[in-house]
Order: C-alpha cells, then structure tokens, then sequence
C-alpha cells in the first residue's frame, strides 16, 4: 500500500531524512522507531503530504502523493504529532468536520462518527468542548478522526504518547485490532510497543534506516539472545566456560552461545553438564535479547557503546 | 467546492462559539457609532448622506480586520491544526478560499448591522440610496482587501500579536500612498506620474469614488487583484513553511 523510494528532507544543510526506503503492505502494522530528532515525524508529514520531500517519491495505494495528492489523501487517516484538534469546537463537531472534509455526508455522515466515537469511547465526552479534554480524551478525539472514512493506510505519529498505561494499551489493542485489514505506520519511542502491536518495526537514526525486521528479529540482533542463564547449586564459571563465554551475574551465571545460530545447542548442552556434574538447578532460562539494548547499540554513536 | 463550503462553515460557527466574534461586532458598531456621530460630526453637516459613515472606514478597518484576519493561519501554525487540515483532502488554495470568505463573511455580516444607520439618514432627510449601496459594495471591499492582506501576515508567523502589527503596518501603506496629507508631501520632490502611480496603489483612492455613488470596473478590479495578489502570497506563504 505505501511505497517508500529513497525520501531526503533537507532543512538547510541538514538531512533530516537521508535515503529512506521502505514498503507497507495491507496487514502490515509498522512500527517506527527512533531518538528525538531521528526523522521520524518527518518522515511521515512527507508520507501523508504534508511536506514535499527533497528528492524520493512515496506512493500510496499507487497515487504518487506529490503528483495526485488528492486521492492519496483520500486513502490516508493521520494522527499528527500532539493530536492536534481545534479547541473551541466539541467532539461531535470536530468529527462531523473531519467526516464532510472525507466526503461524507447526510446519513454517511452520521454513521461513520458513531462509529468511530465507539471504537474510540468517546461517548461521554461527545459535547464537550476539545479544550475542556483530557490528553487522553484529545488524544483518541484525534485518533477518531484519523479513522473517520474507515481509511486503508493509517498514518500515526505517537498515538500513544501522553496516554497513561491503561489507555496505551487501548490504544495498542486498537492498531493490532485496526492492523489485520490495514496498512499502518506509527512512530513511537517506546519499545514495548513494537511487541505489543508491531507486525514489522524500522529504526531510524540521524535520518537513515539502521534496521528493519520483525521484533523477532530486531531482538535476535541483541548480544543477549540465546544466551543460557543457570543458578545451581555447586555450579562453576569454569565448567561452564567451556560451553561459551560465561558472566558471572552473582548467584547465577549467563553463558552466551559461541555461535548465535547454535543457540538452541546451548541450552541442552547445559542441561548435559548439570547431569553430569550433578548441580541442582534453581532456575535456568533462554534470553529472549532486548529491544533496548539493540536499540541503544545501533542508536548511539560509537564511543558511548558498551 | 464542498469542502470550501465545510471549512468556510466551520471557521464562522468557530466566530461565534468564541468571544471574539461578540467582542469585535459590539466593538465595531461601538466605534462606527462614535466615528460617524460625534467625531464626523454627523448632525452639523446638515447633510442626507452617510459620507460621516463611510469616511472613517479605512481607518477603522486599519485596526479592526486585522485583528479578525490575525489568527486565520497564526493560530493553526500555532496549535497544529494545519497540519490536520493540509492533510484531508483538500487543495490549499481552498483552505486558504475557505478561510477567507469565512471571515469576509463575517466582516460583511459586522457591516449588514450598521443599518440603523441607514434608517436614520432616511428618516432625517431624503438620501441617495444609490450612493449609499456604492458606499457599502466599497467599505465591503475595503475590508475584504485589508483581510486577505492580513490572511497573508497570519501565514507568515505563528504568532497572532506579529500578524497583526504587520497587518496593520502593510494595510497603513495601502492607505496613506493615496491619503492627500501624503501625496502633498510627495508632489515637493516626485514627479507628478510617480505620486500618481503611487497614489493609484491606495485603497483609499479606490474607495473614494465608491462614495460617490460610482461603481467603476477598475475600482472592482483593484480591490479583486488586491486580495487576489493577497491570497496568492498566502498560498506561497504556506506552501514555503511546509517545505521547511
């Protein structure tokens, strides 16, 4: 559904967005991740027409936004940046608004906002005025219109920034939920996120693409995965190290794989030496490897890595 | 066209849920009433006209449109909103058509409620109604062209209190290049073509023949390239701050 070729955004001198290439599919859920200043809202304000880029082209649903903007936008639902809605206009209002500016009028009209204040619970705030909200309420106010015309590309930038954590997973539960017949992208710095509603997550750092791949596979890229960590009673650095390269963590100890694609031999191998050694198990668990440690690595400049 | 129609609706109710259209429509006939009857000395001139009325309009309209055309574009920079309404599906140019003729609109609407004005004149005297109708059509030009000149400075910054002191700063040329006390002052060392080419940008020079009852094209035309060239600019305006 979107089509990414190579996007630059230069502000000046800088690249803000330097070389980005991607491609949404319907039934994708993209996460977008990145530091502050990566080039992520950027990014998306180039996606949903906001902004012209530099150089690149994006496609949506095969209109090329620069040269058909109009029908892009059409197929587009966006959640800018602080959920921005008019403050001196209800609930009710802005989304009758937002309905008619999406050609909906009359009954369709009427429809697609009860829809939309249902999917999103805003039903008890539905009179008030935008500026009496809570952040919360603002946010799925504006949540609500981004989905208004039930659009095939959903475009989000921090949907759930400012929420607190009941309402984030809501709003998580929701993009899984919206992800299985849409194509959507949102930009978040949260990692857990990525788990909780990703099919697919792209880092960006200083404008560029560092990685792109599952969860899964963004996790795998950690030192930690497939590490083994053992506490036994009665067992030593020494024995062990012969498996791998062990960390001492005080009461138990972690052996990383020598090899990452014979992580799965690892963990039987342990469970080899603890039998014939003897040991008595206490605990004994596979990393999983961490997001955010990945994220740190490929994020930060190299003197800061560990 | 339906969109226009959608944001232009929006932006007036928005007037009206506010204080500031209540606040700018009690202020507005407040000073008209003021202008007109005691400072245009209304009375003394013994007169069947609304000459006293009209007179003081480019004036007027100096601090009033502006601070009705500041937040046009200042106040969705500021809040985000444009990005919302640049992204539906909707060209530029008919946001900026939209937001315009909302508050044309309501400038219009400021004008229709100074009809006591009218019944006054009509029930003191016997006035040309004619010239009175001309003298409308030009006033609402009038505020029409200091709007979209102030829709322009809205674009220009995020900041209400700047759009409306370059408003006002622009709109104060667009008066004084015809305003006699000025172009006196030009005739002692411009050529008389300069002061006239000059003169001819004024609003007021425009304006003055609308209250003497004639509706000329080239006035019509004047005012229509004015908030023409005003909304191109915005257009541009906008079109720069997206592009970063």
């Amino acid at each position: 559904m979107i089509r990414i070729e190579n996007l630059v955004k230069s502000f000046g001198a800088k690249r803000a967005v330097d070389g980005v290439s991607f491609n949404v599919e319907r039934g994708e859920v993209l996460g977008f991740l990145g530091p502050n200043g990566a080039g992520k809202s950027t990014t998306m304000r180039m996606i949903t027409g906001f902004m012209p880029p530099t150089a690149g082209k994006v496609t949506v649903g095969g209109h090329d936004v620069a040269e058909s903007p109009l029908e892009a936008k059409r197929l587009m639902g966006y959640l800018p940046e602080n959920a921005a809605a008019y403050p001196d206009m209800t609930v009710r209002g802005f989304l009758e608004f937002a309905a008619e500016l999406r050609g909906l009028h009359g009954a369709k009209r009427k429809q697609a906002v009860h829809r939309v204040v249902e999917l999103c619970f805003l039903e008890s705030v539905l009179r008030q005025s935008i500026d009496t909200l809570s952040k919360g309420y603002k946010h799925r106010t504006c949540l609500a219109q981004a989905l208004i015309h039930d659009p095939d590309v959903l475009i989000m930038d921090e949907p759930t920034d400012g929420l607190d954590p009941n309402q984030k997973h809501e709003v998580r539960n929701l993009i899984r939920g919206l992800g299985k017949k849409k194509a959507i992208v949102f930009s978040t710095h949260i990692l857990e996120e990525v788990d909780a509603a990703c099919t697919r997550a792209i880092i960006i750092d200083r404008g560029k693409i560092v990685a792109n791949g599952t969860p899964e596979a963004l996790r795998n890229m950690s030192d930690l995965a497939g590490a083994v960590t053992l506490s036994a009673h009665g067992a030593t650095a020494e024995k062990l190290s012969e498996l791998g390269k062990v960390e001492d963590l005080g009461g138990a100890f972690r052996v990383y794989p020598r090899d990452k694609s014979k992580a799965s031999e690892l963990a039987q191998a342990i469970v080899d030496l603890v039998a014939r050694e003897g040991w008595k198990v206490e605990g004994m668990y596979s990393e999983r490897g961490e997001l955010d440690e990945v994220f740190r690595r490929i994020t930060l400049p190299d003197t800061v890595k560990k | 066209m339906r969109a226009i129609f959608t944001i232009a609706k929006r932006e007036l109710v928005g007037y009206f849920t506010s204080p500031v259209a209540y606040v700018f429509l009690v202020m507005f006939l407040l000073l008209t009433g003021f202008f007109t009857f005691t400072a245009g000395n209304f009375f003394e001139r013994g007169e069947a006209s609304l000459a006293a009325f009209f007179g003081w309009h480019p004036w007027l309209y100096l601090v009033l449109v502006p601070a009705v055309g500041m937040r046009v574009w200042a106040e969705e920079r500021r809040s985000g909103t444009m990005e919302l309404l640049l992204t539906m599906p909707v060209a530029t140019w008919q946001a900026i058509l939209a937001k315009f003729l909302a508050s044309w609109i309501f400038l219009g609407l400021a004008l229709v409620l100074t009809f006591p004005a009218i019944i006054t004149v009509n029930l003191l005297g016997d006035p040309d109604n004619g010239i009175i109708a001309a003298g409308y059509v030009g006033s609402f030009l009038l505020a029409g062209a200091y709007l979209a000149v102030s829709c322009m400075t809205s674009a220009m910054t995020r900041n209400q209190v700047v759009a409306f002191i370059l408003s006002v700063v622009v709109c104060l040329f667009l008066v004084l290049a015809g305003f006699n006390p000025v172009t006196d002052l030009m005739v002692r060392w411009a050529s008389p073509a300069v002061v006239d080419t000059v003169a001819a940008f004024s609003v007021v020079t425009h304006y003055d023949a609308f209250q003497r009852g004639v509706i000329d094209g080239r006035d019509l035309l004047f005012f229509l390239s004015v908030i023409g060239f005003a909304l191109f600019a915005t257009g541009v305006i906008i079109r720069g701050h997206r592009s970063g």
